[in-house]
């Protein structure tokens, strides 16, 4: 047994009381969102750090609901189902096209594979900021400003996920394609009845991700849109923090809003986070 | 990636994929096939048709949406596009290198915006990769303690806020740091007056400069560089900039955990109970074992940092009320898409790229020079 644990008593509480007051301090701004979503708004500015509302009131979850007397100005429901519907259809496109992609650049043997790896490569490194301008202008040109397909299209690229996939693929071993093809199996079926069951840890694991990743995603949307009809949980959020709110600083519906924002990931990451893998990379990178 | 929160989700970036390079018993990966060959076996038949199909999607979305938008900026940045009519279209005018002269070597407003930008980011920078490496390594070592109860709620705990929505977590920050809000509350406990955190553009150089009675700019720092004057360069962030500081390392620190715990978890424990053993103190153990098996994951996340960081974006668009937090990539947004200025705005995002290529190149450099020693 190692020495650590002789470690004097007291040395140990105060490991742990400090242990426990570092996780408090990360959970306590989102304990503090809850507890500020009920209260009314002169209580949430007069006590800012109190948890227990006084008095309660329903009044910004009414509006974020989409009920209520004040629910003409925000248009959460809309909002919340404009990030589900974009979030699953980028989600969808990524896990489809980039297994599709992976798999080719890992097993099928086409000619000019290593340029087009190479591609993906290299687009990996491209900082997100340079594609800012660039995707408004394509986006114009292609008569696909403010609109869903607009959204989706250009975030369904993922350089990450077709290199990701890839080296899920890679681990699969070449025997069990090779007996199928010997079966008669076309290349089509092989990749979609054999290959892709296997790969069902790589393919949870990038829905995860992808989910997460276009539900938080603000910078592309806030450029590819104009119109509140496309705003969504990011975007229409970011509107009224920014100033699209008429009176006072309605701190309890904005915080009540984060909450509703931060919510689905989040109980979408620790139910599932048990799934999440990692494909072996060492050394994997030279194709 | 750290981005890993700043400009960037942290979850879906190549960063994840380096952890597991440093992760435990990883196996090597079985070699890829061997490249095309020309005569084909049965077994291969229909693979140059089918590989081209198969990836045929993706790559028209890449060049689509990510080759062509870049050549198409860079071309941009080079005219006086205006945003409204189509960029090829013959009312825009090719204007050379004057967007860049306007941002870079012409005095005016432009000049003055974009030299301050890069102040604020650098100050940013430089503080923000530090703290967050710093914590992350830190708290992955409180949590990798293997006698530690608990250990998946502290991890689950800390690592919690980066998977929240950036714009969520600055709204619910900028409640916590409003003038009489959460934080000069408990600020006000222990008799200290916290400041107005989000509109303060004082800078906290300045703050240390006035303890040695230097108040206002002397002679010299009134030289004007890239459109401010010195004193400005020195004045450090400023308490605004401090807040959007402390929103990074608080959002990034647990991603970056995740990194050096996975980093951690790949040292052997009899090579640390050996020292151990050895009488080699805790910090001693951490100094002269730990630290330097723990190398590649530093370097990783301080490259993913420096990246990042650069790139911060969401944060500061909601809080640009203070021009003291304005970014270059902010201002490239701002100058396109509220001035219609396009070409100045692609002109300021090129800069940026050209930046961060070189500081990836440059730590690039740094690493091989680590292998080859």
């Amino acid at each position: 047994m190692s020495a650590r644990s002789y470690q004097p008593p007291w040395r140990r509480v105060i490991g742990y009381a400090f242990l426990v007051l570092l996780a408090v301090i990360f959970i306590a701004p989102f304990v503090i969102s809850v507890a500020t979503s009920f209260k009314t708004e002169p209580d949430a500015t007069a006590n800012p750090i109190s948890l227990i509302p006084h008095p309660p009131t329903l009044s910004a979850w009414q509006q974020i609901l989409g009920i209520g007397p004040n629910a003409s100005v925000t248009d959460f429901p809309r909002w919340f189902v404009n990030s589900v519907f974009v979030s699953t259809a980028i989600t969808l496109g990524r896990v489809f096209f980039d297994s599709l992609a992976g798999y080719s650049l890992a097993r099928l043997g086409f000619r000019g594979r290593k340029l087009v790896f190479g591609l993906v490569v290299a687009t990996l490194a491209v900082p997100g900021v340079v594609l800012l301008i660039p995707r408004f202008l394509v986006l114009k040109e292609l008569h696909l400003f403010n609109s869903y397909p607009g959204m989706i299209l250009p975030m369904i690229v993922d350089a990450t996920g077709i290199f990701l996939m890839r080296q899920f693929f890679l681990q699969v071993p070449v025997s069990l394609e090779e007996a199928a093809k010997v079966d008669g199996a076309s290349i089509l079926r092989t990749w979609w009845s054999i290959v892709l069951p296997i790969v069902r840890p790589g393919l949870i694991t990038l829905t995860i991700i992808s989910f997460q990743g276009s539900w938080n995603e603000f910078q592309f949307f806030e450029v590819a849109t104009i119109s509140p009809k496309y705003y969504t949980l990011t975007t229409g959020l970011a509107d009224i923090v920014g100033g699209g709110l008429s009176a006072g600083n309605q701190f309890p519906l904005k915080l009540g809003a984060s909450v509703l924002t931060i919510l689905p990931i989040a109980v979408l990451f620790f139910v599932l986070s048990k799934y999440i893998v990692r494909p072996r990379l060492a050394g994997a990178v030279k194709g | 990636m750290a981005t890993v929160s700043h400009g960037e989700e942290p979850v879906t970036t190549a960063g994840d994929l380096e952890v597991e390079r440093l992760s435990p018993s990883a196996p090597r990966p079985e070699r890829p096939p061997s490249p095309p060959r020309r005569r084909r076996s049965g077994l291969h038949r229909g693979e140059n048709l089918f590989g081209w199909l198969f990836v045929s999607p993706s790559l028209t979305l890449l060049l689509l949406f990510l080759v062509a938008p870049i050549i198409l900026a860079l071309y941009i940045s080079f005219t006086n596009w205006s945003g409204l009519t189509s960029p090829t279209s013959s009312a825009v005018k090719w204007v050379g290198l004057q967007n860049y002269r306007t941002i870079i070597t012409q005095p005016g407003l432009y000049q003055t915006n974009f030299g301050s930008a890069i102040r604020n980011n650098f100050y940013f920078v430089i503080f923000t990769v530090p703290l967050q490496t710093i914590f992350a390594l830190w708290l992955a070592v409180l949590v990798n303690n293997r006698f530690l109860r608990g250990r998946q709620f502290f991890r689950t705990a800390y690592y919690f806020p980066s998977i929240t929505s950036s714009i969520a977590i600055t709204t619910i920050f900028i409640f916590l740091f409003q003038g009489s809000g959460v934080v000069n509350t408990i600020l006000g406990w222990f008799g200290i007056k916290g400041p107005n955190w989000l509109y303060d553009q004082q800078g906290i150089f300045w703050d240390f400069f006035g303890f040695f009675g230097l108040t206002s700019p002397p002679a010299w720092a009134n030289h004007m560089v890239l459109g401010i004057s010195l004193w400005d360069w020195i004045a450090g962030p400023s308490v605004g900039m401090c807040f959007i500081i402390i929103l990074a390392v608080f959002t990034t620190s647990g991603t970056f955990m995740l990194f050096f715990l996975a980093a951690l978890q790949n040292i052997s424990e009899e090579l640390d109970e050996a020292s151990e053993i050895d009488g080699a103190t805790g910090w001693q153990r951490f100094r002269r074992v730990t630290l330097p098996m723990l190398r590649p994951a530093l370097v990783l996340v301080l490259t993913l940092g420096f990246i990042s960081t650069w790139q911060i974006f969401d944060q500061i668009f909601l809080t640009a009320s203070n021009p003291t937090v304005i970014t270059p990539a902010y201002l490239s947004y701002q100058v396109s898409f509220t001035d219609s200025a396009f070409g100045v705005g692609a002109a300021v995002a090129f800069l940026l790229f050209c930046l961060i290529v070189f500081l990836t190149v440059l730590q690039r450099g740094f690493i091989k020079e680590d292998l080859t020693q």
